[in-house]
């Protein structure tokens, strides 16, 4: 199925833009007007993404973050969020609820977790020195009899 | 500033602002542990009123809070939390860790 739209985003990996980029995400899919709820799951969602790449997959250094959002005519939203960074060596480790490798006691480890239960569905794809994806879909509530 | 703080007898409360990621957690959490190291108060209130967003480095903030506040004998209340923001935290079981006052 082709998407009815989409859009595509780039932007190095600064801390900064993990406002940004959940706030472009957002504003993209207001068109479809979600509830608050919804996009509240989608921003947090993307932020945990963005986050992921920042903190993990440039751990060393700067990078590219490329983000690419779809709707499709079911009120399905798709974001994949995808780095040339350093990958993931064990994706089922590494989307284990509470595992970070981060050792400040500052970071929760749930991430992963955050994006599988605000979302409906979630693909992790990562290859060690290439780098990762992660598509992020979910069907929004249909809003033809809502009225709030 | 992203948070504001107010001492009261033994208990500190840290009235949190705007958004919480991994990029603002850093800034609010340094205030909150300046201020709780010279304090030392026996509780330590995070309030999420005016907090507009969160993602799972809220959790992290909290967690990191709930063992600072241990390290010193003290404990950590979280209050004025969101649908959002509750839900946010059960994922992670911390409306078991550290209490949510209504």
């Amino acid at each position: 199925m082709k998407p009815v739209n989409e859009m595509k985003l780039q932007f190095i990996s600064r801390s900064a833009n993990e406002g940004f980029a959940r706030v472009a995400v957002a504003a993209f899919f207001a068109q479809l007007d979600p509830t608050v709820d919804e996009m509240a799951d989608i921003k947090t969602a993307v932020s945990e993404a963005v986050t992921n790449c920042i903190v993990h997959a440039y751990q060393n250094g700067l990078g590219m973050i490329y983000l690419h959002a779809r709707i499709y005519e079911d009120r399905r939203v798709v974001v994949s969020v995808k780095d040339k960074g350093c990958g993931i060596e064990d994706i089922e480790k590494a989307m284990e609820p509470m595992y970070t490798t981060c050792d400040t006691g500052e970071r929760a480890g749930l991430g992963f977790a955050v994006m599988e239960s605000f979302m409906d569905k979630l693909k992790v794809r990562s290859k060690v020195g290439k780098g990762t994806t992660v598509t992020l879909t979910k069907r929004l509530s249909s809003r033809e009899n809502s009225h709030d | 500033m992203p948070v504001r703080m107010d001492k009261n007898d033994k208990r500190m409360t840290a009235y949190i602002m705007g958004e919480i990621d991994h990029h603002s957690a850093k800034e609010i959490r340094e205030e909150i542990d300046a201020q709780v190291e010279s304090f030392l108060p026996e509780i330590l209130l995070l309030d999420f009123k005016d907090v507009t967003f969160m993602d799972s480095s809220g959790i992290g903030l909290v967690m990191g809070r709930y063992k600072l506040m241990r390290t010193i004998g003290g404990e950590v209340k979280v209050t004025n939390v969101s649908a959002h923001i509750k839900k946010v935290m059960r994922l992670a079981g911390l409306d078991k860790l550290a209490v949510i006052e209504k």
